[in-house]
Formats: structure tokens, sequence, C-alpha cells
């Protein structure tokens, strides 16, 4: 299929729907907008619905309605609307239902700001609302896996009966790139014997709540459904890692510049490396096994804190010193970068 | 004597209180789907309150709802499956408190949706704390003094969505004879409605709470009858078809 040029948010929003996907309730809130704009009149033309909700909260649970019922679902959010959310996303979780929710990241706490942001990793991977749950978390990093990735976010989330969701952010979001669209797929409302749809005599009730109200083993159930996770969903990018010997970990805009940090460094002698997640969780924790030159780690993030470093140094168990290179709410500096992989060889120098 | 229940009444252990109107709501709506010949499509939502405990009770497809939230996502299951009768079946506290927004917006959207609100003027699954529609000087275990009308007012819903665009807006009592012979009216009523795809219908059904605010079962109907639909009046307030559908 040809190319054509698309923002990232509107690649998103397109590839939603020829995933399948034919129900979108969402808020505006910069800088996800263009998704609500662009479905607002897309999901007619394809015969679905678009429900500008009166807040974040009625959205999902619009969303948690639609996904009961059948359809393939999808609403986005920034930030502090993304935090509103989280009610719906646990509620979804308990009731295994799948739905696609997009985090399209700008920076800061309370109101923060517009612009791209990575801060919120913690809330994304570590649950994020009440409860006892993971949520599987894809990050695209350029406007052609904004595409892709909606793809396989609704194939996860059917083949789980979980929700699933996407980190993007303002960069990766507004950035106009060449991309190739998918196909469009179909997806029968009908498809699942669990959705409800009516209760024929006969018919076992349909009761979409708290898995666990009918599931004494739920415990182990919920246990074996992120051991799964853990253990098939793991994506990551490594490049130029054989030999290196300083690792940069990086997701979505920041690994763009860390690759160029990454081929800068090496023109200077440098043994750099870095190892992209593309799932953040299930964390990439396979991409660190067998490196056999590498010394270090710094991980590279568009948030104050260095919110993953502490994944990485699980990865590694604690062997390797894991360094971080966290701006505020600008794009990492593949320069500073640079620098910052030499200060690592000069103390190598001064040992 | 012989007593006829509808097939979708599913005889499980309740956990409603003794003389709890939630059951005669039950009841009303399951007749109604029988005499429409709905059973087999009405597509149920509640909340996680008190109402959350009719899921077990019938046996229509139905999801328990986030707190508040039944109406959208009744919304969204209407959305998806729009040939089937739908409702959002919850309690005041969830409609007009945490989930006014959703309450209001619902109806200005006029989603084709039914909401069947049981008001018992508290929050019956925590153990009777105020309410929006608690009654001025009702004492409750969060107004132990009675409710302040000058601190907290009384919310009628008919004064907040009665000159809205929407289908249908009623209030009947869960009552006497007389009383719960009408709310299955209004009831029958709003899901005819629905399916002429004429828009939003809310109906209010004043219900029993023995349990929270301290009443013998009969003493109970009677404050029904006489306090409750004494301020909030019965009545059909808004009977037409919706416009835009």
């Amino acid at each position: 299929m040809e190319k054509v040029l698309m923002k990232g948010n509107e690649a998103m929003a397109e590839a939603a729907l020829r995933s399948g996907c034919r129900f979108y309730s969402g808020y505006p809130i910069t800088p996800q907008t263009e998704i609500l704009e662009y479905l607002s009149w897309r999901l007619d033309e394809v015969g679905g619905t678009f429900v500008q909700a009166e807040s974040e909260l009625s959205g999902i649970n619009m969303l948690l309605g639609a996904s009961a019922a059948g359809a393939r679902v999808l609403t986005s959010s920034s930030g502090p609307g993304f935090s509103l959310k989280q009610e719906g996303i646990s509620y979804l979780v308990a009731a295994d239902l799948p739905a696609v929710i997009i985090d399209v990241m700008r920076i800061g706490t309370g109101l923060g700001d517009i612009m791209q942001g990575q801060g919120d990793y913690l809330q994304l991977t570590k649950g994020g609302g009440h409860g006892d749950y993971h949520t599987i978390v894809l990050a695209p990093n350029s406007v052609q896996e904004n595409s892709d990735m909606m793809d396989l976010a609704f194939d996860l989330a059917e083949k789980y009966r979980h929700p699933v969701l996407i980190a993007s952010d303002a960069a990766i979001g507004q950035i106009a790139e060449a991309v190739e669209l998918k196909e469009f797929r179909e997806h029968d409302r009908d498809k699942y014997e669990w959705s409800i749809k009516g209760c024929k005599k006969g018919d076992e009730q349909r009761k979409i709540q708290n898995t666990y109200y009918t599931m004494p083993s739920y415990p182990e159930y919920l246990k074996a459904k992120y051991a799964g996770m853990e253990s098939n969903e793991q994506r990551w990018e490594s490049y130029r890692v054989e030999d290196a010997e300083v690792i940069a970990v990086a997701y979505g805009i920041s690994s763009r510049v860390s690759k160029e940090a990454v081929d800068i460094a090496r023109e200077k002698g440098l043994k750099a490396g870095l190892i992209r997640p593309v799932t953040l969780w299930p964390f990439p924790v396979k991409a660190f096994a067998g490196l056999k030159s590498v010394k270090a780690f710094i991980s590279v993030e568009v948030n104050i804190l260095g919110q993953m470093a502490d994944d990485v140094r699980l990865a590694t168990q604690c062997k390797y010193p894991v360094g971080s290179y966290g701006t505020f709410y600008d794009i990492p500096d593949p320069d500073v970068l640079v620098e910052k992989i030499e200060a690592f060889y000069e103390k190598e120098r001064e040992k | 004597m012989n007593l006829k229940v509808p097939e979708s009444i599913t005889f499980a252990k309740t956990g409603f209180c003794p003389g709890c109107g939630h059951g005669i709501a039950i009841r009303l709506i399951a007749e109604v789907m029988e005499e429409m010949a709905l059973t087999e499509k009405l597509l149920a939502v509640v909340d996680v309150a008190c109402s959350s405990l009719a899921i077990d009770m019938w046996r229509f497809d139905t999801v328990m709802a986030a707190h508040g939230r039944p109406i959208p996502t009744a919304v969204g299951v209407k959305h998806i499956r729009p040939e089937n009768p739908v409702m959002a079946y919850f309690g005041d506290g969830a409609a007009y408190n945490i989930g006014m927004a959703e309450t209001v917006h619902a109806a200005l959207r006029n989603d084709n949706i039914c909401v069947f609100v049981v008001n018992n003027s508290v929050f019956g699954m925590t153990g009777g704390q105020m309410a929006a529609t608690t009654l001025p000087w009702q004492k409750t275990v969060t107004s132990p003094y009675g409710k302040d009308p000058k601190k907290y007012g009384t919310l009628d819903i008919t004064k907040v969505i009665g000159q809205m665009d929407i289908a249908y807006l009623a209030r009947g009592e869960l009552s006497g004879a007389a009383g719960i012979e009408q709310s299955k009216k209004m009831i029958k009523k709003a899901f005819e409605k629905q399916l002429a795809n004429e828009g939003f219908c809310l109906v209010e059904l004043l219900s029993e709470c023995p349990t929270n605010l301290g009443m013998a079962p009969v003493d109970m109907m009677k404050h029904v009858h006489t306090a409750m639909a004494g301020y909030f009046k019965p009545g059909e307030f808004i009977d037409k078809g919706g416009s835009g559908r």
C-alpha cells in the first residue's frame, strides 16, 4: 500500500478503525485532541460511533459499556485527563474487558503543561488505578509505529481480555511522517460468548462484574494471566548492543535521539548501544540477557526523576551502574547524551 | 394461591433487606419485560451500591458499572446494540450525587435509554448516610441533628431536567397498590418510548429503606406515601417524543 503523510495522532485514529474499532468516547485535552477531532467525522464515515463525553470519567465508562456489548473500543487522553480514566481502567481489568486507551503524554504533575513528556511511566506500568493489576503498555516511537501498534493493541486486548495502553507522547503525536496504513479488518460484535446480547431461554446469564465474584481461583487466574504476558509479550529493539559497553535505555521520542547519540558516540570510537523497550510493561527483561561487554546503562527519559531507571536495575539484577539522563520537558539532546557516555569513559580511565 | 412470577426472576438468595423497595421495582420491570416480550432482549446496567444485588435477582444480561456510572455505561451498550432495550437501574445516590453530571448530560444528548432511579432518600449500601434526596431535617448517620436546609438542599430531579428536551420524565412510588400500579405503567411507557426511538426516559421510584430509616416495614411504606411523596410529587412531568432522533 502506498504511503501517506499523517500526523502521529491521526495515524493512531485511522489505524484504530482499520483494526475494527467502531466506538470512541473521549474528551478534549492537548496534545491528544487530534484523535478526538479526526474520529468525530471519520468514525461516521465507516458506520461507527463517536461520542464526545462530558468528562473523561464518563468517556471511559461509556467505553466499558461498549466493550461489555462486544465492540472493539478506543479512548485517548493525556496527563490530567488520563488520571481521570484510571477509575474505569481498574474496572475494565476487574471485569476482564478488552479496551485500548491511548495516553499522549505531556509533561508534569498536576496540570503540567502541553509539551512532550514521559512522566506517566510509573502510572502506566505499575497499575495506576486502585487495586491489584498491570496493563500491557506499548510505546511507539514513530508515526508508522503509532499505526502498527493499534493493530497489535486490539489483538492483545482481545487475547487477554484486558485493557492495553499506548504510551505515546506529544512529539510523536504531533509530528507528521510518511506512514503505510494497514488494510481494514472486520470485527464481529457477536464474536465473544461472554459479551452481553440478551439472555435467551437456556442461556447462562451473562454478568459483567468483578470476575472474582464467580471465580474462586481468581488469584491463580490473575497471576497466570500476567505470567503469560511476561513470557510472551516482551517486545524491544536492540541497536548496536553486541559489543556495547555503555547502553542507553530509552523509549518513544527519547529512543530516536538516543539512537542518533549511539551513532555519534560510535564515530568517536566509544562502544555505545541502545535498548528500546517497545513494551513498557511487561518490561523487556529478556533484552538485557547475554550482554557480554556491557559496563553501564543510562536511562534516557523526558521526566525529572528518571522513572524507568529502577526497571533497568531490576532487569539487570542491580549488577551494573544505571545512570539517568532525564530532561524536564525538552527532548533529550543527542550531544548531551554523548557527553554523558564520554564522562563514563573518563571515570573508567581514572579508576 | 397460585403465584405467577415472571421467568426472569431467579429466586436466588436475596441480599436485599426485608421491606426494601428494590424487590418491588425488580418485579415490576420483569413483569413489563414479559408483557412486552422483551425478556430475552433486555440489557441491564446496575450500580455497585444496593442495585448491584439485582444482578442475581434477574436473568437479564447485566453489567455492574462503577458507582454513579450506570448511565454512561448503558449509553455505551446502547450504541453497540441499538436493537436491544437498555436500562440503567440504580439508586438516587449514584444518579444525583456522584453521577449527576452523567445524568444531566445523558438527558442533554437525549440518549435513547431507560433510567430507573430507586430513590430511598439515603445512601443505602453504606449504612444510611445523607444524600442529595434526604428530606429537610431528616436524621441520618451523617446528619444526626437532621439535614439543615441552609447547609444542604434537597434535590428534586424534575426541577433539574424538567425543562430539557427528553422523551419521558416521571415519578412513581413503590407504596400502596395504586402507587405500585402507576409505577408499573411508567416503566412500561419508558420502554415503549425507547423502542420507538424517542430518547431519554427517566423514571424515579420512591422507595422503602426500613433498615436505614429505622422504621418497621409498614411504617416505612406509609412514610414513602406521605412524607416522601409529599415532598417529591409523583406524576408525569415530560411525556413527548424527543427531538432529533
